[in-house]
């Protein structure tokens, strides 16, 4: 076999210069189309990769294009000395509760402004508005989660003050977000007593990404099946390091942590 | 779901590399700790690549399993998801597993 191309050694004809001790190659191939093609060059590894196919190695990193804009994100926030944080979690586990309670709490001491994703409606992003705070809806359509371009053309549209506070909303949606930077500080994922204590180790990677875990609807825990000690035992099994606050968005239980949490990180 | 953007993003960045020539395969690694399911994407591959100068190729995926070192007494580990502990009690860090990458691509260009 040839070391150059890899081709075959038979019916090859093989012309080594001497004097310049360029290797010739001459030899014949049939396409996969029946075409027989002979033909002689020097340029071997090129043209012979022509014919059997050209390997790249790329070694690409498939999220690259992602990672890269968040980076871009991340240094926009920084500059600006902007707090951005992630907000996940499954459909209906009270984001946009716990975030209207957030900013109407917070009102005159953090400027929050609000970054709402969606796949459909801007019902939240109404909600949210209601407190008087800047908000942008990014609707996804079919998309599962927001990537780190949404929020970059989200954050022209939203313009957020400096020293403030972005909030993303992501996409209610336990899998995919927790795969997308989208240059933000921290993520946060949000977990309701509504749903099983397992979900930790049901969606690791979620649980993994996240710096913290928020447990709202606590004030529900009398009319329902859920052991907060499983479920802080199985949210530290997949993450050691996360912290954890149990509030109720409704009653106000338990708020005061957070709220600290957010005046530390500012 | 996710899987049908990143599929999308592998063609682009494959469009991109083969500067308008066939491109008769790509070689995926993904790791089993990735949350990326490679069925799913086998499954949107042919899809995304209708029309386009990946149509047609070879997808081959690598899956890469899950590896881990114990902080404390260094011995490695097998993983299966994405967490876990030593005997020992010591906490993990991941080696291998995550892994999202377009190792490599094949072209095609027929010289006459």
């Amino acid at each position: 076999m040839c070391v150059t191309c890899g081709c075959s050694d038979e019916d090859e004809t093989k012309i080594t210069n001497l004097e310049t001790g360029e290797v010739e190659h001459h030899h014949t191939h049939t396409l996969a189309d029946g075409t027989v093609v002979t033909h002689s060059h020097s340029e071997t590894s090129q043209i012979h990769a022509k014919v059997h196919g050209t390997t790249i190695s790329l070694e690409q990193d498939i999220l690259a294009k992602n990672n890269l804009i968040a980076a871009q994100n991340r240094g926009w926030f920084k500059g600006r000395n902007i707090l951005a944080l992630n907000l996940m979690s499954s459909p209906g586990a009270g984001k946009t509760t716990l975030l209207t309670r957030t900013i109407n709490d917070l009102k005159h001491q953090l400027s929050i402004s609000v970054i709402e994703g969606d796949q459909e409606t801007a019902n939240d992003a109404q909600k949210i508005k209601e407190t008087g705070c800047k908000v942008v809806q990014i609707n996804t359509g079919t998309g599962c989660h927001l990537d780190a371009s949404m929020i970059d053309r989200g954050l022209q549209q939203l313009n957020p003050p400096l020293n403030s506070v972005v909030m993303i909303e992501n996409v209610g949606n336990l899998v995919c977000p927790a795969l997308f930077d989208l240059g933000e500080q921290a993520k946060v994922v949000i977990l309701s007593v509504t749903e099983g204590e397992d979900k930790p180790i049901k969606y690791p990677h979620m649980f993994r990404a996240s710096e913290m875990m928020i447990l709202t609807k606590v004030d529900l825990l009398p009319y329902v099946e859920f052991d907060v000690q499983k479920c802080i035992q199985y949210a530290q099994q997949v993450n050691p390091q996360i912290q954890i606050f149990q509030v109720s968005a409704t009653t106000g239980i338990g708020l005061e942590k957070w709220y600290a949490w957010l005046n530390n990180k500012v | 779901m996710h899987e049908l953007g990143i599929t999308q993003n592998i063609v682009a960045i494959v469009i991109e590399h083969a500067k308008g020539s066939k491109v008769q395969r790509v070689v995926l690694e993904i790791g089993q700790l990735s949350a990326i399911m490679p069925d799913a994407i086998q499954f949107c591959f042919d899809i995304c690549t209708q029309s386009t100068a990946l149509e047609g190729a070879i997808l081959e995926i690598r899956e890469i399993p899950g590896l881990a070192r114990c902080r404390q007494c260094n011995t490695e580990i097998s993983l299966d998801k994405p967490f876990g502990i030593c005997k020992c009690g010591g906490r993990l860090d991941l080696i291998t597993g995550e892994e999202l990458k377009i190792k490599e691509i094949e072209i095609e260009e027929l010289c006459v």
